[in-house]
């Protein structure tokens, strides 16, 4: 099947602008789909002020910090592993993406033991809409961690595999942005959900 | 080289944010928690954004894709909530 | 798909040559995917079709006579379900607009093949997740308002999912075609010189890549009420069901600019050609598409009038709601204007684009009745407004698309379409459409309320009225489609270029080649210099 993906571009720097034009369009879409529940957020905030109050300090706020450590970590992490492939690095770029992947599951990890703590306690999605937006808001944002796993691992097969250099890493750098905003979004919620009552 | 260097300082500011705003949630300013919590994020994602995900250094038609969807964002929040507020 | 038959002069079938499963399933040709969303998306426009005929012979009297009150319930959600997301809002982007985006900005493909690939499956999973719901179907009514929708017994859930998968394949498609018009527009091509129909997919885009994720969630959460009890539109949990209309609107009232911008493009398109005559207005109809996608994201209120939504909010949206006629407007006065003094040649594509106009403005003329706040509350949720938006939806995009797909019938299938029989076609399908819909205006006005299978007796008389309009249609269609069929393998050769348009996708063979150009053409003009010199 004749595939048009090469001839397409006048050039590799294009390519990349293409590239990272999509990916930023693919963000677009995650700050409405997040956008959603941060309205939901907003209204039930502002009509229920009380609930917050009082469920919020029910979350753990070590937990929340040392996840949002956790992804600042791998946010650098990943950076430095890009900054390193520009310059042709390539076994730097394999420890960072590792380093990203071990700080990614870590987040997993301590979002697991925190869902355990309130599911024994019986603080459940349905409980109060303080909980269904915990769960819904850390829940989307998890499985979008998980996704962004994928793609780093995805990233390190080919890695292994010497598909990068320091001309063409195009795909290192999109999986990049798409980690970043994963990133961001948690530095909303840990202060959201956790921190302000 | 530099590069490296910038990475580092964001991430050691990102830290400092961060503890700071951990902190700052056990002292009770009321209203005030809301806005210095949402202010310190902002400045965190500010940092993410124009230096890791690189859009100090990226053209206007890169910067449209990041902000345009913020004000989409803002619509959909403070539509819904002029209903919820003005009942 | 078998289409070479012993009439073609030649044998080159450019994109159309290679067989075989595999060769259209993994295919990262965008005129195949176009193709093969064109298939998919009108068999729903068929089924929700034989919905809608169903619907109608029951109506003929008033009272549940043929089926019960819930199987009607269910008759008209799958009507509208099947139609909304699984025909009309991909059909002219994933199917004309896949096909000739590229070729209009001269480019081999889109930005991203294989994204647009997965996406058509995507699709196709999300329309699989969608029939899987039928084992216990929706009587929700497309708009799935809670609290029904969260505790009814239909498999609210399922189709919650196959709806999401849905739109995740309209964001990609989005996704790729605004790349796509931004990095792969051939050399000279700047953005005025790019067809209208281009922006006007442009537009559409926006809205497809920032609406659809909302309604995304909002399915989410109500799959979470239902499994986990989440409770954001549950009162009893300190939710309000107005929250799920607030987001389902978000979406949807932008949605329908996705289906319309689209087929005014296309109605822009075959407006100069069938005129001769360079479009009136360039720039305003490219920045009227533009300012409807941007004005049809303030205004999703205006669905909530009666539904308990504050008094400021409903001002606020009714006034906001009246502004969206100004682009409307300056489209339909350009048209008009170009029209004026051209050399019009009524072939199949131009008397649809004509039936557009005239249909869509009493459509569109409908809408401030329903936009203004005194006259939505006696029409809110009657046979009116059943009427307004099959006149914009179905008497604009629709025929908009019939017109789109018998201008580039002769591009995609290398054939002409049978002229006589399409425009006998179009007589079945415009009476028919008129009879059955404008009644509704009549009803709606006489408080018929929709989602009803009982009526009051004097309004049996314009129900049967309403519903023989349906079989005239009905056999429009038919004709339609049986000519389509026919004229793919019988109808006659197609020069590459038979209607003298002067985008570029007419500047290939019909059918074109897999990879469009032979070479990237330069663009040094815009293409609508019509009538400047002898053709």
């Amino acid at each position: 099947m004749h595939d048009v993906t090469e001839t397409k571009t006048h050039s590799s720097g294009q390519a990349l602008e293409t590239a990272k034009l999509g990916i930023w369009c693919f963000l677009a879409t995650e700050v409405l789909l997040f956008g959603a529940l941060f309205t939901a957020y907003t209204i039930f905030r502002v009509s229920d002020p009380q609930m917050f109050l009082t469920e919020h300090l029910k979350l753990n706020r070590i937990f929340g910090a040392v996840n949002t450590i956790v992804l600042i970590c791998s946010s650098l992490s990943v950076a430095l592993g890009i900054a390193a492939i520009r310059q042709g690095k390539q076994r730097m770029l394999r420890i960072c993406l590792i380093l990203t992947l071990v700080l990614a599951a870590t987040f997993l990890g301590v979002k697991y033991a925190e869902y355990s703590e309130h599911i024994a306690r019986g603080e459940l999605p349905g409980t109060n809409n303080f909980f269904s937006l915990y769960y819904m808001m850390t829940g989307l944002h998890a499985i979008h961690v998980c996704g962004g796993m994928a793609a780093l691992g995805t990233m390190l097969v080919m890695a292994y595999r010497g598909k990068f250099s320091a001309e063409y890493n195009t795909p290192v750098e999109i999986t990049g942005l798409y980690w970043h905003f994963v990133d961001l979004v948690w530095i909303y919620l840990f202060p959201l959900l956790y921190l302000i009552g | 080289m530099s590069a490296y260097r910038t990475y580092i300082i964001v991430w050691i500011a990102l830290l400092i944010l961060t503890v700071l705003t951990w902190g700052i949630s056990y002292i009770n300013l009321g209203m005030g928690n809301v806005a210095v919590a949402l202010l310190i994020a902002s400045l965190k994602a500010a940092l993410v954004a124009l230096f890791f995900m690189h859009l100090r250094y990226e053209n206007r038609l890169v910067w449209a894709f990041a902000l345009v969807p913020l004000l989409f964002l803002a619509l959909i929040i403070f539509g819904t909530l002029a209903d919820t507020m003005s009942r | 798909m078998t289409d070479v038959t012993a009439h073609t002069a030649t044998d080159d079938r450019g994109y159309l040559t290679e067989k075989g499963f595999w060769s259209w399933a993994a295919t990262l040709d965008h005129k195949r995917i176009g193709v093969m969303y064109f298939y998919t998306t009108f068999l729903f426009f068929l089924l929700g079709g034989l919905l809608a005929l169903v619907v109608r012979l029951e109506l003929m009297t008033p009272g549940p006579s043929l089926i019960s009150d819930h199987a009607f319930d269910v008759l008209y959600t799958m009507h509208g379900n099947m139609m909304i997301f699984l025909f009309i809002i991909p059909a002219i982007p994933s199917a004309l607009g896949n096909f000739f985006i590229p070729m209009m900005v001269g480019a081999r493909d889109v930005a991203f093949p294989r994204l647009n690939l997965a996406g058509y499956w995507i699709f196709v999973a999300g329309v699989i997740v969608v029939l899987a719901s039928l084992v216990q179907p929706m009587d929700t009514g497309w708009t799935f308002y809670t609290p029904y929708s969260a505790k009814t017994g239909a498999a609210v859930t399922t189709i919650s999912f196959g709806i999401f998968l849905v739109g995740m394949s309209s964001i990609v498609t989005g996704l790729n075609f605004i790349v796509t018009i931004h990095q792969l527009r051939a050399p000279g091509l700047t953005w005025f010189r790019l067809p209208l129909f281009i922006w006007a997919m442009y537009a559409t885009s926006i809205i497809q890549v920032l609406a659809t994720p909302v309604v995304g969630v909002t399915f989410l959460l109500l799959a979470a009420e239902r499994l986990l009890g989440v409770g954001f539109f549950d009162p009893a949990k300190g939710g309000d069901p107005l929250l799920f209309q607030q987001f389902f609107w978000f979406y949807s009232h932008p949605v329908v600019y996705v289906m319309i911008l689209p087929a005014m493009g296309i109605i822009t398109e075959i407006i100069p050609v069938f005129s001769r005559k360079p479009i009136f207005g360039y720039k305003a109809i490219a920045y009227s598409s533009l300012s409807i996608a941007f004005i049809g994201f303030l205004v999703w209120g205006h669905h909530m009038f009666v539904s308990g939504m504050s008094n400021t909010a409903s001002v606020i949206f009714s006034f906001l709601t009246f502004f969206v006629a100004v682009p409307t407007g300056i489209k339909v006065f350009n048209w008009i204007a170009t029209l004026y003094r051209g050399s019009i040649f009524l072939d199949s594509p131009m008397l649809y684009a004509l039936t557009f106009i005239f249909l869509f403005i009493i459509g569109g003329l409908t809408g401030p009745f329903l936009g203004a706040l005194a006259t939505n509350v006696p029409l809110h949720d009657t046979y009116f407004v059943v009427a307004h938006f099959h006149y914009t939806i179905m008497g604009g995009t629709v025929m908009g698309y019939f017109a789109g797909l018998h201008y580039w019938f002769p591009k995609m299938t290398g054939r002409m379409v049978n002229e006589k029989v399409a425009k006998l076609a179009w007589v079945f399908i415009f009476i028919g459409f008129n009879i059955t819909f404008f009644t509704m205006f009549i009803l709606g006005l006489m408080g018929m309320p929709r989602r009803y299978a009982e009526y009051l007796p004097q309004q049996q008389g314009l129900n049967i009225v309403a519903t023989v309009g349906s079989w005239i249609l009905a056999v429009g269609v038919l004709i339609m489609v049986g000519n389509f069929i026919r004229d793919m393998f019988h109808g006659a050769q197609a020069t590459a270029n038979p209607w003298h348009s002067k985008t570029l996708e007419w500047q290939t063979a019909s059918p074109p080649a897999t990879e469009n150009f032979e070479e990237i053409p330069v663009v040094t003009e815009w293409p609508y210099s019509y009538g400047k010199k002898k053709e």
